[in-house]
């Protein structure tokens, strides 16, 4: 499928109407513009209202009616995020600290599994090989609950319960199957006769593959793990039934975790909230033109 | 594997190469050494624990209980099956898959439409639009139960300012699960909308060209041009919605827990109620096992269709 939003415009309609006709067409773009606008106002508000919150006085916060521009200002839900209220680092900080190392590993595992697994699946012919890339596809919808259940008695076996390691594995393993379908489509872009003409200079299939059709991978490969990334960073039900102790628990189930007491400190779960998404929304804008992969996990390809 | 395969590769560029194997060989060698490591991931930590599952579900295993499992048959499936309960949370999810999904694909083509008419900004329109489907369901499930408080919440101080009095749009048995369907619709509206957009910007020129030729009505074009080309996409992205939203769990978890009362409990949930609140593993796998069935059936109709598409 060759379709880029990039592309050129889908004629926005003409103006080779009669002038009657011109005047309600100038109408009828206002009220799609209105519409639009009002659409864009709805979608995003509550992302404002969520940043908003985070820089807050308490009492402004639980203002009613809402104070939407005269509140007072205030960073002390962001530094109570990271500082612990005698000093030192808060729970809060090792928790985002425990994702980045989880999301991480899981990513780099994944990457480093994914990878050449996808380069094979398209350069091979292999016995059933459609029905392995659909099996593989399918794992990835499965239920987490469900698989949470099983997943939770081998890691007790194991010794896995409340582990990183544990949560990199279930993670890489969750981003496995994207990888693979993503990369298989980045990997398919590359014509193989850049391999076959290096094999003719006597370079192994191997060698062929490091020295010419990695290097052509790497930005795929840079965008997949970037999604691979956001997948694991964003997790929750794993996190949330796997892990329980502060050494090890991620960012999700902690901020979480903020509104379990009798009174929720909004200002902290906004503040906390807000510099848990900054990153995906940094690294989503970096990956733009491959999203629409990237969100039907490389499925549909443009 | 030949020789070659340690030699770094700055040392393979300064030099000739050595001669490879037999390539035919080494091709199948690769291969396997390439897919096996991935596969044998995904066979530990997804089919591997679903084939426990399997066998659990056909036992009284309890997590918590010390001693082993008996076997019990197909009695853990005859109870599933047969239970109000679970028949009462199989409608929830049912409204709450065909409610959000409905609602989403109204309004992410309506917007995906309205973007594609404009000349100007539609890169900056798409990516302000984008915004909440990449959050985590966490931060989303959190941000709206505050918004949606009944005393200090902003949905309800907006109603108040317009003259409406205050909803309790998570502790009552109707709003609740209207508010999860809401919640839902805002954060993944955008997705349908970058596919349909996807789709709409794929619509070659020429199509439209020659329709204007024809004096072709507005509806017309639309209705002839627009949605078949769209349509094949749009459904992709439905079924994989539809998935999706089948298996939601973390946003009714932090939303509402289930409540009041089990008005937003879906099959999920209740899964996760039975396995680790009511620590009946073998019942909970014989239901989690239901519902990936479910999930496969549902997953096989979207691969099908997947696969036409490609080839098509």
């Amino acid at each position: 499928m060759a379709i880029s939003i990039d592309e050129a415009v889908p004629a926005p309609v003409t103006d080779d109407a009669p002038a009657a006709r011109r005047r309600g067409g100038r109408a009828r773009r206002v009220i799609e513009v209105v519409l639009l606008v009002a659409l864009a106002v709805a979608m995003l508000f509550p992302v404002l209202w969520m940043v908003e919150t985070s820089i807050k006085e308490n009492r402004d916060v639980y203002a009613v009616p809402a104070k939407f521009f005269n509140f007072d200002f205030t960073l002390q839900h962001f530094k109570d995020v990271f500082v612990a209220q005698g000093g030192g680092r808060s729970d809060l900080s090792g928790s985002f600290l425990n994702s980045v190392i989880v999301a991480g590993a899981s990513t780099i595992l994944a990457t480093v599994l994914g990878v050449p697994a996808a380069w094979a699946y398209s350069r091979f012919t292999l016995k059933a090989k459609k029905d392995q890339l659909f099996f593989i596809l399918s794992t990835r919808f499965m239920p987490p609950v469900v698989v949470v259940i099983p997943i939770f008695l081998m890691y007790r076996e194991l010794g896995l319960i409340d582990s990183k390691l544990g949560l990199i594995l279930i993670y890489a393993a969750f981003n496995v199957p994207f990888t693979i379908w993503m990369m298989k489509g980045f990997v398919d872009e590359v014509p193989a006769e850049y391999e076959d003409a290096a094999m003719l200079d006597g370079y192994t299939r191997l060698q062929a593959f490091r020295k010419f059709t990695l290097p052509l991978l790497v930005p795929g490969i840079a965008a997949t793990a970037v999604f691979a990334l956001i997948f694991s960073w964003n997790e929750f039900v794993f996190a949330i039934f796997l892990t329980s102790s502060q050494e090890v628990r991620t960012a999700p189930p902690a901020i979480a975790g903020l509104i379990g007491g009798t009174t929720v400190d909004w200002g902290l779960v906004a503040a906390s909230a807000v510099v848990f998404a900054l990153p995906v929304l940094v690294f989503a804008f970096l990956v733009r033109k491959h999203l629409v992969a990237g969100v039907t996990l490389g499925a549909v390809r443009r | 594997m030949t020789t070659t395969t340690d030699r770094p590769v700055q040392e393979a560029s300064s030099t000739t190469p050595a001669p490879g194997g037999s390539p035919r060989l080494s091709d199948r060698g690769l291969a396997v050494a390439f897919i096996s490591p991935a596969l044998l991931l995904l066979l530990g930590m997804s089919v591997f624990p679903l084939l426990w599952a399997l066998y659990l579900s056909f036992t009284d295993y309890s997590a918590t209980r010390a001693t082993g499992a008996n076997f019990v048959g197909f009695d853990n499936y005859s109870l599933i099956l047969g239970s109000s309960e679970v028949h009462k949370r199989a409608l929830t999810t049912l409204i709450y898959v065909v409610g959000a999904v409905l609602l989403q694909t109204v309004l992410g083509f309506s917007i995906a439409y309205l973007i594609s008419r404009r000349t100007r900004g539609r890169g900056a329109l798409t990516t302000l639009f984008l915004v909440p489907m990449m959050l985590s369901p966490v931060v989303v499930g959190l941000f709206w139960k505050f918004m949606l408080d009944a005393q200090f919440g902003v949905i309800n101080s907006m109603l108040g300012s317009l003259g409406f009095g205050q909803v309790e749009w998570l502790t009552r048995q109707r709003t609740a699960l209207f508010s999860l369907i809401v919640v839902d619709t805002w954060q993944w509206t955008p997705f349908i909308m970058l596919i349909a957009l996807a789709g709409l910007t794929a619509v070659p020129n020429y199509l439209y060209e020659a329709a204007s030729i024809d004096r072709a009505s507005e509806w017309f074009r639309f209705r002839h041009i627009t949605l078949p080309m769209v349509w094949p996409l749009l459904l992709i992205a439905v079924m994989f919605r539809a998935i999706e939203a089948f298996r939601l769990f973390d946003l009714v978890y932090i939303l509402t827990s289930g409540g009041p009362g089990v008005s937003t409990e879906t099959l999920s949930f209740h899964v996760y109620k039975v396995a680790f609140l009511g620590f009946n593993t073998g019942t909970a796998s014989a239901y989690g096992i239901l519902m990936v069935l479910v999930v496969i059936v549902l997953a096989q109709f979207y691969l099908r269709y997947l696969n036409k598409l490609k080839e098509g």
